[in-house]
């Protein structure tokens, strides 16, 4: 028996409230009518004996206490599912807006999802070539891992999304596929992104979630939880590997942040609620493999940190969930090296594991190290070159500048269309590394020295 | 029937009762036609407050609350070992065969296999007056645990019945038990603990061994002694896990408790994986014969989140009044301190410092003070442990978790960023880290090593004090204007730093290093400082002897000598003695 309840009590914002409920369940959705015939959908989210509640995702706009008739579903918000998503465009609720109408659903599924089982999870192993050097060799991406891009305004993120998109999916032989969640993106950005699947012919394999800048804030919260449970369908029911693409996370938090101070709670740090963790937590660790199942869920989250500001709370607490990061670093796109890949605070986690003899190359791990070393002093050189100027440098040192010089321009600038090997990728390493001289190479042993250092370097001296 | 109330409110995980109730502070309530565990958590006269741990998503209000009758309790006895536990002790892989890879909310499952038989043996007879805390059986738990069952802390009496040795679950009654009033109590393999009581003890004793890690940076600048706490803070990325894992495979503990608190799903994956390859170098067993998890990964319910670091403490507790060493890992106490937070929010306390509620430094210290070194209750001695890592918001070591934390442990382990980007591993920075157990384990240092450890520890920090002052001057003006003498301070310092604060973690010699090739590797590093520093005084370039590559060998000593034969070490010193002869200098002169 559905129950209607004509009129509402209260109204705040995103907010309304409903007097003399009876039976509410907690998170359930509930439709709202207004008496112009046109429907709302809204969720419930506090209840106090019979009082209730509700969020309105589009909005309350147009809501008086007298021309709605609400209507308790009993029954959380889900989302129609089959085989057929793919290649469709949805809202940020999960309703189709391609205008190839609705799907028919093989089942729906609860979009808040459930926790994975740590003993059922697998342990990613299996790497990702990307073809992008700075990717492959440094913070190598996983399949199952989630690892996001922190990125600014105007820098080159969904270029680089894009990129990777493209070139893991044609290295790669197994039933790939693409989800695509936009939260509050422009509608230039959606359509970039929408072209650049065409351009590579993978359309027909992408399923896009879009709630863009204008789209009501509410429905953003909603948005990503629609994509991931697209995916962990496409992923364990389906069998694919899925790739899921989020952007952007800071617009994410944004609407969560105007969410919670609506319902009047208190706030955190710059104003974002205390559970940001635990909300963000919700969404990022629907990544992973888990056993029996094929497929797997891979996550690339791209936020842009406000003010370029890494310490601020969506990096941050992102950076505390995710397996890693990918920064993009400002000084770099200004000189236009593209990927603006700042290699010393990117990182990934899961790299250890799936690198090395049987997966990459055996030399993988020590020359990324290596690499990194040298260019962590390079920065130190650089610093104290710009107080004593080049010249006074030590030799050593004006060898590091010149091995900084030559990583950035050729090992992290590739563009947008090179897809390097990672035989190539590590090959260029080593290859730069013979700028500097062997005493200055403290993280690899004799043997590996032997093997790929000195070869290179003899040829070079002759 | 028992008495049931009713839900008027819910938010997020928080729910209210209406009105009066005869609930219990912290008393342990069933919520929901689900039966969702929860705890009360504020009584006042119009309602009672309760935190559920575990999805509130479906409740309506209305639905029936059940009371426990006790607070929040967790069982105790054999199995334990090698399982892997939620935060509230349900046993994932039974959730995971129940109800599949995703976790089903309402499981209400035992937390030990009431199936499996224990070959016991009974160590008491009839007669015996038994005192709480008593041991009275035992059996082997794992290949690796013998595992003691002792008398509830609070029972005692006299033995009137004993079963003979034989195969017995948890739940069968071994023992029958006669008070001072004369009941009569069935005691089984099994029992319940309150997880935020502290267990009791004898007397707590002075800590004055050393928790040995076969980490370098730990175990000779800033070691923790056994029933220590320590705290790990750093910013993401700065190996906070990555050292804790190190801890949990290496530190010589008798047993393990791992706890995942908030932190991620495919790390407690990693760490399952790894413990079952893994071989303890001290039993010769698989790592995970004595070692218990604990995952509460960051998506699941934050309530039972704030539960775990208990449950495992508790647990840490249990072990240790069979008298074992034990240690527990907490990975992260920011996010137990956040989950505090949060529930403090929907409870709509006055906040304190960024938010936190103003009880969190006293919450904190009732944690820490449950590690330390105990005579039990059964005359034995054991220890706990306790390794906090912290999370710091934007890597800043003055929010309110990590200031806290600092106060009420005394090893301080900081890691650093800069660290970190330089792959520098383990990224312990040596000039902010502490450790207050220094004096007191000075003693067993000389004794069971060598009476000059304390002094060449000294030494070697104040190389890496001074390297770290002429540095200043270096990102000033350049190393090239240093006098010779400081810069074979820097040179030196780097061998300390690289080739012996650094250690990698994934190298087959590397990974453990047994204290006596710690000190073999001071002793030569300081060797070598002091036959080059001679030389240096003679007016000899430093550049000479940089050439003679014996800086680079050095650090490549831990790679080369392995850890059971350290003869290369004598070897090493000789290749200096010859090399520096050209310089005039009377060699064989002694390690220190």
């Amino acid at each position: 028996m559905i129950v209607e309840h004509i009129g509402l009590d209260q109204i705040n914002g995103p907010l309304i409230v409903l007097d003399g409920v009876e039976n509410a369940h907690n998170e359930e959705m509930v439709e709202i009518l207004l008496d112009d015939g046109s429907k709302r959908t809204g969720r419930v989210v506090q209840i106090e004996g019979d009082k209730v509640i509700i969020q309105v995702f589009k909005g309350t706009t147009g809501l008086s206490l007298s021309n709605t008739v609400s209507r308790l579903t009993g029954h959380a918000l889900e989302l129609p599912l089959s085989p057929e998503i793919l290649g469709r465009v949805f809202d940020g609720l999960g309703r189709p807006i391609d205008g190839l109408g609705d799907i028919y659903p093989e089942k729906k599924s609860d979009v808040n999802g459930q926790p994975i089982n740590p003993v059922a999870r697998v342990y990613p192993r299996n790497y990702i070539n990307t073809g992008i050097s700075s990717i492959d060799c440094l913070s190598t991406l996983i399949r199952g891992q989630k690892l996001p891009i922190f990125s600014g305004s105007g820098m080159k993120h969904n270029e680089l999304a894009v990129q990777i998109v493209k070139q893991a999916n044609v290295s790669d032989g197994s039933d790939f596929a693409i989800v695509f969640a936009a939260m509050g993106v422009k509608n230039d950005v959606a359509e970039y992104f929408r072209k650049s699947f065409e351009e590579a012919n993978v359309m027909n394999k992408v399923v896009m979630y879009l709630n863009l800048s204008n789209d009501p804030i509410i429905e953003r919260i909603i948005t990503p939880r629609c994509a991931l449970t697209a995916a962990e369908y496409l992923a364990y029911e389906l069998g694919k590997d899925i790739l899921v693409i989020l952007t952007d996370m800071t617009s994410y938090a944004e609407a969560v942040r105007e969410f919670s101070s609506s319902k009047g709670e208190i706030p955190g740090r710059k104003g974002f609620p205390g559970y940001l963790y635990s909300d963000f937590a919700s969404l990022y660790e629907r990544a992973g493999i888990v056993e029996g199942k094929p497929g797997s869920v891979t996550q690339i989250p791209i936020l842009t940190m406000p003010n370029d500001d890494i310490t601020h709370p969506i990096p941050d607490l992102t950076g505390y969930i995710t397996e890693g990061q990918i920064t993009l670093d400002r000084a770099l796109d200004t000189m236009g090296i593209y990927p603006p890949v700042s290699v010393l605070p990117s990182l990934s986690r899961l790299m250890k594991d799936g690198i090395g003899d049987g997966y990459t190359r055996a030399d993988h791990q020590d020359l990324a190290n290596q690499l990194f070393a040298s260019y962590s002093k390079v920065q130190d050189a650089k610093a104290l070159a710009s107080v004593i100027g080049e010249d006074e440098l030590s030799p050593n040192d004006k060898l590091l500048l010149k091995f900084g010089e030559a990583f950035e321009e050729r090992f992290i600038n590739q563009g947008y269309n090179a897809n390097r090997t990672i035989e190539e990728t590590l090959d260029l390493g080593w290859e730069l590394l013979t700028i500097l001289p062997e005493s200055e190479l403290d993280r690899l042993d004799k043997d590996l020295l032997k093997e790929h250092y000195e070869p290179l370097k003899a040829a070079q001296n002759q | 029937m028992e008495k049931t109330y009713q839900i008027y409110s819910i938010n997020g995980p928080v729910i209210t009762i209406k009105g009066k109730t005869d609930l219990s502070m912290m008393e342990m309530v069933f919520v929901g036609k689900d039966k969702l565990a929860g705890e009360v958590i504020l009584i006042d006269n119009e309602k009672t407050t309760i935190q559920v741990y575990e999805e509130t998503a479906g409740l309506s209000a209305g639905e029936p609350i059940y009371p426990s009758g006790s607070p929040l309790t967790i069982t105790l006895g054999p199995g334990l070992m090698s399982n892997i536990f939620d935060g509230i002790e349900r046993p994932l892989s039974v959730i995971k065969e129940q109800s599949g890879a995703f976790i089903k909310k309402g499981s209400l499952i035992p937390s030990l296999d009431a199936q499996k038989k224990w070959d016991v043996t009974l160590l008491v007879k009839e007669g015996d007056a038994l005192e709480g805390g008593a041991v009275y059986a035992s059996c082997p738990e794992t290949s690796a645990i013998i595992h003691y069952c002792l008398l509830a802390p609070d029972l005692s009496g006299e033995v009137v019945e004993v079963k003979p040795d034989g195969q017995y679950t948890v739940n069968d009654t071994v023992l029958k038990l006669k008070d001072s009033f004369g009941t009569v109590h069935d005691i089984t393999l099994c029992q319940k603990w309150p997880i935020r009581t502290p267990r009791p003890v004898k007397e707590r004793m002075s800590s004055d061994k050393p928790l040995l890690t076969g980490q370098r940076i730990l175990d000779t600048l800033f070691p923790v002694a056994k029933g220590g706490a320590a705290a790990i803070p750093g910013g993401f990325g700065t190996g906070k896990t990555m050292t804790q894992h190190q801890l949990a495979k290496w530190c010589d503990a008798d047993i393990i408790i791992y706890v995942g608190c908030g932190e991620r799903g495919n790390e407690m994956t990693q760490v399952l994986q790894e413990f079952s390859e893994l071989i303890d170098p001290k039993t010769g067993k698989p790592m995970t014969e004595r070692t218990i998890l604990i995952a509460n990964t960051s998506n699941m319910p934050v309530a039972a989140r704030e539960a775990s670091i208990y449950t495992g403490v508790t647990l840490a507790e249990y072990y240790r009044d069979m008298g074992y060493h034990t240690a527990m890992m907490a990975d992260s106490s920011s996010r137990w301190a956040e989950a505090l937070r949060e529930i403090s929010g929907r409870l709509e306390e006055m906040p304190a410092d960024e938010g936190f509620p103003a009880y969190l430094p006293s919450r904190l210290s009732e944690f820490y003070e449950r590690a330390g070194y105990m005579k039990t209750l059964c005359q034995k001695e054991g220890s706990i442990t306790l390794i906090g890592a912290v999370s710091p918001q934007g890597g800043d070591f003055s929010e309110p978790v990590t200031q806290n934390t600092k106060r009420f442990t005394r090893c301080f382990w900081a890691l650093d960023k800069s660290l970190a980007y330089a792959r520098h591993y383990p990224a312990i920075n040596w000039t902010t880290s502490y450790s207050e157990y220094l004096n007191s384990l000075a003693p067993w240092y000389s004794e069971n090593l060598s009476p000059k450890f304390m002094r060449h520890r000294e030494r070697i920090a104040s190389l890496l004090q001074q390297e770290a002052d002429l540095m200043e001057i270096v990102k000033l003006i350049g190393s090239d204007v240093l006098p010779d003498d400081q810069k074979l301070i820097i040179e030196i310092a780097r061998v300390i730093r690289v080739g012996f604060l650094q250690q990698n973690a994934f190298h087959e010699i590397d990974t453990y290093v047994p204290l006596e090739k710690q000190y073999q590797m001071m002793r030569i590093i300081l060797y070598l400082y002091k036959q080059c520093s001679l030389i240096v005084a003679q007016q000899i370039p430093i550049s000479q002897i940089k050439a003679l590559g014996l800086f680079d060998k050095a650090i490549q000593l831990k790679y080369i000598i392995p850890n059971d034969d350290l003869s290369g070490i004598e070897d090493f010193k000789e290749e200096i003695d010859a090399a520096l002869t050209k310089f005039n200098i009377a060699s064989g002169g002694k390690l220190g």
